[in-house]
């Protein structure tokens, strides 16, 4: 028999072609999850930089103490420094919490419904993107303003971002997984990511924890964020070895999320 | 290629009775093990039941096949398992050709959107490309009979609205296999009829469609054939008409099992020589025997004789018969044999009799049996309708001027 087969599940090919013929409903998915939020609200798309200003806010106010404590003043380019990490740390935060409740809270659609269920956490992350590419417009002026100039190390920047894509949507979709088996997930997710802003290089630089360091940067994020710095603040290229280890955190995550996703999937409709 | 749309074979489903885990010590077991083997293995477990239980069918392309059953019966099941949201422990299902659901229309609608932009996003959730929707955009608002509101949130629709802009959207899929699962009854009358006449078309037009409802008249419109499922197996299949009489007969056997006080008992049904019967043809006749034994005197009592329409329970006729000419008055022990005579003008269905005994000066219904009898009207020419008025042509050639 040809088309419409049920496939057995776990065969990525399939999965693949499968999420492609989807590919408008995923379009349409992140289109509402993007429509929605900012519907009935006055402040509208300003939503979208609130959250990454409030970070830079208090990245800027801890620097300032530190300064106070070091006699080293806090000088346009930290301020820079932070924008440039609050915003992927913003946009990770924000991804990760709607893709988590993302099964949970179509549940209509995962029982009524058939198609593949990646849309529903890859469409979060995607709208959170989209916030993300709002909010970088203000880092952009922050970055002309702190007059940081443009080096050619920059050129890295896609690749990181691809893989911080990545490495959210590994943990998105295996928590999203998690959370419609049980609830818990979700309030571990929010303690986590509550508190995952200190064992972040955020606010503060790997390098100033000194011969502690390598233990942040074992957060994968850690190195990206430190990478992005780098390339768009300090003009200077990556670590590779660090940035080698989150991108293989990125890649292999996401593959192994998407199979266990894959797995799990047929068993949705009747647990959740 | 196989004219065979949709072929269900041998599957069997089961579901978990009450709360998933218990405790955390089954929890990590059951779910490490959900997850490796894919829990496809076919023993029950301590509180699961199988839902479907070895269902084998098939429906050839552009038929229409009606699912019908009590309740619990795993009709939604059987759909859900065909639009793979649930997946069978055992057995194959093969679907050839692109499937639609209609399974609770408009499931996918946000409340805060527009009906423009829940048609767009619907549709979407139901497999049409941008650009298909788009094209069929003015016709799927034109069914729906909201140009008016199309851009008011449908958060402010009523459930009718919803149910047709949900209808609407899902109508316009062009599925190769169809599936629809009760809902008719939302809309009013006239959009009811309209999605009728719309599965209708499909049907026509070489879609393949299974169409699961509680609306038994609905069922026999729109399809040539019906399952029939009970408890989670096939009971019957085959030509609508048929099946129907298997549905509504165990229906009616399990509804009311006439209790010691009922005064009538024992009613059969023959024809005119006197063989037990249930199908008839237009215009028969028939008899309907049954014993009596009322406590109170005949003359004070009518038989009441009614005729349903199994389908829709529709009252084809309700008489009140007296009785006082059964008996001499003064005289009432031991039971009557009674008989009665009918004639069945009545077209093609299934049909149910109920008698019951009600006493006028206390105005109280002495005894129910419903149903007394079941009876079916088969004839070979395509008559539609309710009642055989025995019509008759004739013609006479005119004289020429």
């Amino acid at each position: 028999m040809a088309t419409g087969d049920i496939v057995e599940k776990g065969d990525m090919k399939e999965s693949i072609r499968e999420l492609f013929e989807y590919r408008h409903l995923l379009f349409m998915l992140t289109w509402k999850e993007i429509r929605i939020r900012y519907k009935q609200t006055i402040m509208g798309f300003f939503w979208a930089l609130l959250m990454p200003m409030l970070i830079v806010a208090a990245g800027v106010l801890i620097r300032q103490a530190f300064a106070l404590v070091s006699d080293q003043p806090v000088n346009l380019r930290d301020v820079a420094s932070i924008c440039v990490k609050a915003l992927p740390w913003a946009f990770f935060v924000g991804a990760i919490r709607f893709s988590t409740s993302s099964l949970t809270g179509n549940s209509n659609l995962v029982t009524k419904i058939y198609f593949p269920r990646e849309v529903f956490p890859v469409s979060a992350v995607l709208a959170n993107l989209f916030d993300f590419a709002v909010a970088s417009v203000v880092v952009v002026v922050v970055l002309i303003l702190a007059r940081t100039g443009l080096g050619v190390d920059i050129l890295w920047l896609p690749l990181l971002l691809v893989l911080l894509v990545f490495l959210t949507l590994g943990l998105g979709m295996l928590l999203a997984c998690g959370n419609l088996f049980f609830r818990d997930v979700k309030y571990i997710v929010e303690v986590l990511l509550t508190f995952g802003i200190f064992f972040t290089p955020v606010f503060y630089e790997a390098k100033m924890l000194g011969k502690w360091a390598p233990v942040i940067l074992l957060n994968p994020l850690a190195p990206l964020l430190e990478a992005m710095n780098d390339v768009i603040v300090l003009h200077r290229p990556p670590d590779y070895g660090w940035l080698g280890y989150s991108a293989s955190w990125a890649v292999l995550g996401f593959l192994i999320a998407w199979k266990v996703f894959d797995r799990a999937e047929s068993a949705f409709a009747e647990n959740i | 290629m196989s004219e065979i749309a949709v072929e269900f074979d041998r599957v069997w489903k089961k579901f978990r009775k009450g709360e998933s885990f218990d405790s955390l010590r089954d929890l990590i077991p059951a779910m490490t093990k959900r997850l490796l083997s894919g829990d496809r293995d076919g023993d029950l477990r301590p509180r699961e039941f199988w839902a479907v239980k070895d269902v084998s069918f098939q429906v050839k392309r552009g038929e229409a096949l009606g699912i019908i059953g009590p309740n619990g019966a795993g009709k939604s099941t059987v759909l859900k398992l065909l639009s793979k949201i649930l997946r069978p422990n055992k057995g194959s299902i093969h679907v050839q050709g692109r499937l639609s659901a209609l399974i609770e229309i408009g499931a996918g609608f946000h409340p805060d959107l527009t009906g423009r932009e829940n048609i767009y996003l619907n549709g979407a959730i139901l497999g049409m490309t941008r650009e298909e929707i788009k094209r069929k955009f003015d016709p799927i608002v034109e069914f729906s009979g909201l140009e008016e509101f199309i851009d008011t949130p449908v958060k402010r629709y009523s459930s009718g609205m919803y149910a047709r802009l949900g209808f609407s959207v899902a109508a316009h899929v062009d599925p190769d296999v169809l599936l629809v699962d009760e809902v008719l009854s939302v809309g009013d009358m006239q959009f009811q009829e309209k999605c009728l006449e719309k599965m209708l078309s499909f049907a026509k037009g070489g879609t393949t469609v299974l169409f699961v409802s509680h609306n038994l008249a609905a069922v026999s419109t729109l399809c040539p054939q019906t399952a029939f499922l009970s408890g989670g197996t096939l009971r019957a299949m085959g030509p609508t008409s048929n099946v129907m009489t298997e549905y509504v007969r165990s229906v009616q056997a399990g509804d009311s099992a006439p209790s010691e006080e009922v005064p009538i008992r024992t009613a059969r049904l023959l024809d005119e020589s006197m063989e037990t019967i249930e199908r008839f043809s237009p215009g028969q006749k028939a008899y309907l025997t049954f014993s009596m034994k009322p406590d109170v005197p005949l003359e004070e009592c009518l038989l009441g004789f009614i005729i349903r329409r199994a389908t829709d329970d529709l009252p084809v006729c309700d008489y009140n018969l007296p009785l006082a000419h059964l008996r001499p008055s003064g005289q009432h022990a031991g039971d009557l044999q009674c008989g009665l005579s009918f004639q069945v003008n009545l077209l093609r269905g299934a049909y149910i009799i109920v008698l019951h005994l009600y006493h006028c000066p206390t105005a109280k219904f002495l005894g129910w049996i419903r149903p007394a009898a079941f009876f079916s009207v088969e004839e070979t020419a395509s008559w539609q309708g309710l009642a055989h008025v025995n019509p008759l042509l004739i013609a006479r050639e005119s004289e020429g001027e």
